[in-house]
This record gives structure tokens, C-alpha cells and sequence, in this order.
């Protein structure tokens, strides 16, 4: 369980806060969607849970961050990565550099951690089976496609076994293929009873994995609550968020005078 | 080895010497690691801009030059200017044959390994490989900055003056750019415990045979011996 308590933050230079006093509790197996305009405070929100905000990226941080039920601040941060793992948008970037395959790759975490070899192993497996990339191990990270990289490097989160997985935005740099191929991954990660914080603009997205949303506006809270009722709340376009597909074709067919069997069967079929 | 092979190269005086050094320690190392093409134009490519700057330099202004082999204007070509200048190059072929060979067989990924199995803090090794890792994304970032302003107008073809102009402006961009992703980089470094205190579990290293060490280990004695050699006298040609 990670719950931020009263949490404001605001980066070093920076005139204002980014994020104004948030409580927030993500629960054990739950997949909780962020969704709120650019600046909103989504990005800062993922720094501040994953712990680099205060402790790589400076700024200063008033509230708690606690994991299951322990105050984070006294952690270092390579204390928390075996806790908490985060991804950002750039998949490039995430890579190490350094490894030469995507197995090596996706060993980093664990290796940095000092674990025991045949632990490694055992983790490398599992992280590239969950997300079904296993036929990518001998392959060389750099010359992977965004969305094949994105995997790779949530892969090497997943080896470091985190109770909860924070990621920002990670289809934002990819194409269409490569965020459908997150997506799915992730929906697996999902049913399979991962916790999942994700910050993403692609409401779609959110609604396929999402059992809640909350939204974000100038760094308050906005809204919080089950992602079918948040995603179908008139208000979140109020927020810059524009609603997932199904919720506009909803709304343009009973504007059209659609009745009702058939407005199902839309939904239904925007659904799957 | 390619250290001890640099380190020669200066000691080893004369053409014949770096002569005999490049054969030994980038041609036919190179040939059996089947890489010599592009071992041969990788080394010349690198050594050009220097060797060609030599050899000006050396054929027209060296300064114990006496033979004048041809004269343009006011500046004399020397015939020892010639001499020293072919020397010199000698040397360089050897120093940027030997680096070459290193770049070409060994993968980043397995010196990282191998240093750190050797006590080298996983931190400094890894300095050491991601500069030279960043090379090719910087220059991805700067062509594709140079297509989007030249596609607004701006013109970085014509005189070196224009060029110069035009390319000022792609500085600020490249490098504020890749200070972001160093942060971004940094971030994701972090989150994956690389600042953890302490050694790191290695699963594998490269293999190191007894024979590999005895070469590495010949070559570094070779340096003082011919250091040794050369101060009595014993090399002659060689010398």
C-alpha cells in the first residue's frame, strides 16, 4: 500500500507549488489511472510516489509518503527501488546503455541491488515472461522499436519485484503500434494482480486497465473515484481530459436520438 | 594492449619501428580477428584530420630544416621537415590502429564487466562507456535540429561565414537537450538501484585465457624493455 498524506511539493527555483496538499491511498492490486491536463501535477505526482522527488530531483516536500504504512523519508532511494518502480515516457533514456542484450538489460536492477546470481536469473525470467518478450532476451536494447524498448525497460522494473509499479506516461512517445503493444502488456500485468499507478493523457488506455481514476487540476485533486463513473463524468473535459472513445460515441448517439438496445451494442463494441 | 601498443609507438623511434609495431599488434591481430577493412579505414578516417595537420606543419615550418625540396611563396618545404613529419605519422598510424582495434572487439557491455571484476568502481566504468554512448544520440538530436530549422528558413549552406552563423543557433538546442535527457537518465538510473552502496552481483564475465594474459602481460614489459633498449643504443634501425 503507498499513500501519500497531505502532500505538497515544489520543485527547487520553482515560484509555486506543483502539487497542492494531496491524499491519495494506492491499495495493494489496484490498477489506479492519473489523468489531468499537461502541468497538471501528474509527472510531479510520480515523482513524489516513486520517492526521486524530493531525493533526485530536490525541491521540497511537505506531507508523508508512506509504504505500507511506513514513513518513506528515511529510505535512500536505491532502498525504495526494490518497492517502488518508475517509468517514464522516453524509452530511450530509460535503457542502461550498457548492457548488451535485453537480458543483461533487464539484469541491471537486480545485479545493482547485489542479489544472488541464481535469483537473478530466476527474475529475469519471470519479468520477460510477464510481459511476453522472451523471444526478445538475446537481442540488442538499442536497436529495439520504442514500444518493444518501453517493454524491455518495464521488464527491468518488474525484475526488481516493486509492491507497486508508478509510470509516467508510457505510451507518450510511442506510435499506435507501439501503444497498443504497452497497453496489452499492461492490461496482463494488470489482471494478473500487479499494482499500477499510471499517469497517462490516452483516456482509452486508462479505461481498458483502470479499476480507478483520479484527476488531477493545478496540482489538486480534482476528482477520485471507479474509472467507469470518472470516465463518464461530464466534468472531466472541464479538467482538459478528453473523455475515452466509447464515452463520446455514447454521448453523440443519444444526442442522435440512438435508443438504447443499440447504444449497448455501440459500447460493447468500442469496448472490446 | 592498446595502451602498451600507444606506449611504444612513442618510444619506438624512426619508420621501421612503428613499422614492425603495426603488423604485429593491429594488422595481423586484426586479421585474425577478421575485422582488417574495417579496422584499416575506421583508423585512417580517425587519423586523418591530425596526419594531414602534421604534415603541413612539419614540411613547412620545421625548424631545423635546412634541404629545401621546393619553395611556395616565402615558405620552404625541408627535406627533414619531410623526414620528421613521416616519422611522426608512423607513430600516429600506430597509436590510432592500436585505439581502433580496441574500439572494434571490444562491446562496451563486456569492458563495464570486466573492469568492475577487476575492483573498478561500477560508477566510473560506467562514466567511461555512456560518453561514448551519448556520441551517436547527440548527433541524431543535432541532425534532426539542423532539418527542422533549415525547414524554417535557416540557411546553413553557402560561405564558412553563413555556415558558421547557421550553426550557432543549433548549440543551445543540442545541449540544453541532452542535459534533459541526462536528468531523465539519471532518474531512471536511480529507480533501478545503481547508487545502491557496495558491490553489484555479476552474472557473467568475459573469458580471459592464460594465453591472453601472457600476451597483455609481454606487452606491458615490452614498454620499459624498449624504453631500456633504445636509451643504450641496442635497437639500432629499430631505434
Amino acid at each position: 500500500m503507498l499513500t501519500l498524506e497531505g502532500v505538497s511539493y515544489r520543485y527547487a527555483g520553482a515560484a509555486r507549488a506543483s502539487l497542492h496538499d494531496v491524499s491519495l491511498t494506492f491499495g495493494d492490486r489496484e490498477v489506479v489511472g492519473v489523468a489531468g491536463r499537461s502541468e497538471a501535477g501528474k509527472t510531479t505526482l510520480c515523482l513524489v510516489a516513486s520517492g526521486l522527488a524530493p531525493r533526485t530531483v530536490g525541491g521540497t516536500l511537505a506531507g508523508r509518503v508512506l509504504l505500507d504504512g511506513e514513513d518513506a523519508a528515511p529510505l535512500a532511494i536505491h532502498e525504495l527501488s526494490g518497492r517502488i518502480g518508475i517509468a517514464f515516457a522516453s524509452p530511450a533514456t530509460q535503457l542502461s546503455g550498457v548492457a548488451g542484450s535485453v537480458f543483461e538489460e533487464v539484469a541491471f536492477g537486480p545485479m545493482n541491488l547485489g542479489l544472488p546470481r541464481e535469483e537473478i536469473l530466476q527474475r529475469i525470467g519471470e519479468a520477460l515472461a510477464a510481459l511476453r518478450i522472451e523471444n526478445l532476451a538475446a537481442r540488442d536494447p538499442a536497436r529495439l522499436s520504442g514500444g518493444q524498448q518501453q517493454l524491455v525497460s518495464i521488464a527491468g522494473l518488474l525484475a526488481l519485484r516493486p509492491s507497486h509499479l508508478v509510470l509516467d506516461e508510457p505510451t507518450a512517445h510511442l506510435d499506435p503500434e507501439g501503444t497498443r503493444l504497452v497497453g496489452e502488456a499492461l492490461a496482463r500485468l494488470a489482471e494478473g494482480g500487479a499494482s499500477i499507478v499510471i499517469a497517462e493523457q490516452k483516456t482509452d488506455l486508462l479505461a481498458a486497465i483502470c479499476s480507478r481514476i483520479v484527476v488531477l487540476d493545478n496540482g489538486r485533486m480534482a476528482m477520485d473515484g471507479a474509472s467507469d463513473k470518472v470516465l463518464a463524468d461530464e466534468r472531466l473535459v472541464e479538467f482538459g481530459v478528453r473523455p475515452p472513445a466509447a464515452v463520446r460515441l455514447a454521448r453523440a448517439a443519444a444526442e442522435a436520438g440512438i435508443p438504447e438496445p443499440q447504444r449497448a451494442r455501440l459500447r460493447e463494441v468500442i469496448s472490446a | 594492449m592498446a595502451a602498451a601498443s600507444t606506449a611504444m609507438a612513442i618510444v619506438l623511434g624512426g619508420v621501421i619501428g612503428p613499422a614492425v609495431l603495426v603488423l604485429l599488434a593491429v594488422v595481423i591481430p586484426g586479421l585474425v580477428a577478421g575485422i582488417l577493412p574495417r579496422l584499416m579505414r575506421t583508423s585512417l578516417l580517425l587519423s586523418l584530420p591530425i596526419a594531414i595537420s602534421v604534415l603541413v606543419v612539419n614540411l613547412f615550418f620545421y625548424p631545423a630544416g635546412r634541404d629545401v625540396l621546393f619553395q611556395v611563396g616565402p615558405i620552404r618545404a625541408t627535406a627533414e621537415g619531410l623526414a620528421f613529419a613521416i616519422e611522426t605519422l608512423a607513430r600516429i598510424g600506430a597509436i590510432s590502429g592500436a585505439v581502433t582495434l580496441f574500439y572494434l572487439t571490444t562491446p562496451p557491455s563486456e569492458l563495464v564487466l570486466d573492469l568492475e571484476r577487476r575492483g573498478v568502481g561500477p560508477r566510473l566504468a560506467f562514466v567511461a562507456i555512456s560518453s561514448v554512448q551519448t556520441v551517436p544520440a547527440m548527433v541524431e538530436r543535432a541532425t534532426s535540429i539542423i532539418a527542422a530549422q533549415r525547414a524554417r528558413g535557416l540557411d546553413t549552406e553557402g560561405s564558412f561565414r553563413k555556415r558558421l552563423r547557421g550553426v550557432l543557433p543549433l548549440a543551445g538546442p543540442v545541449l540544453l537537450g541532452s542535459i534533459a535527457e541526462i536528468e531523465e537518465r539519471t532518474m531512471a538510473l536511480e529507480a533501478r538501484g545503481f547508487t545502491r552502496p557496495g558491490r553489484r552481483t555479476l552474472l557473467w564475465h568475459p573469458p580471459d585465457s592464460g594465453r591472453q594474459a601472457i600476451a597483455r602481460w609481454l606487452m606491458v614489459a615490452a614498454v620499459p624493455a624498449l624504453l631500456l633498449s633504445r636509451a643504450v643504443g641496442w635497437l639500432g634501425p629499430l631505434g
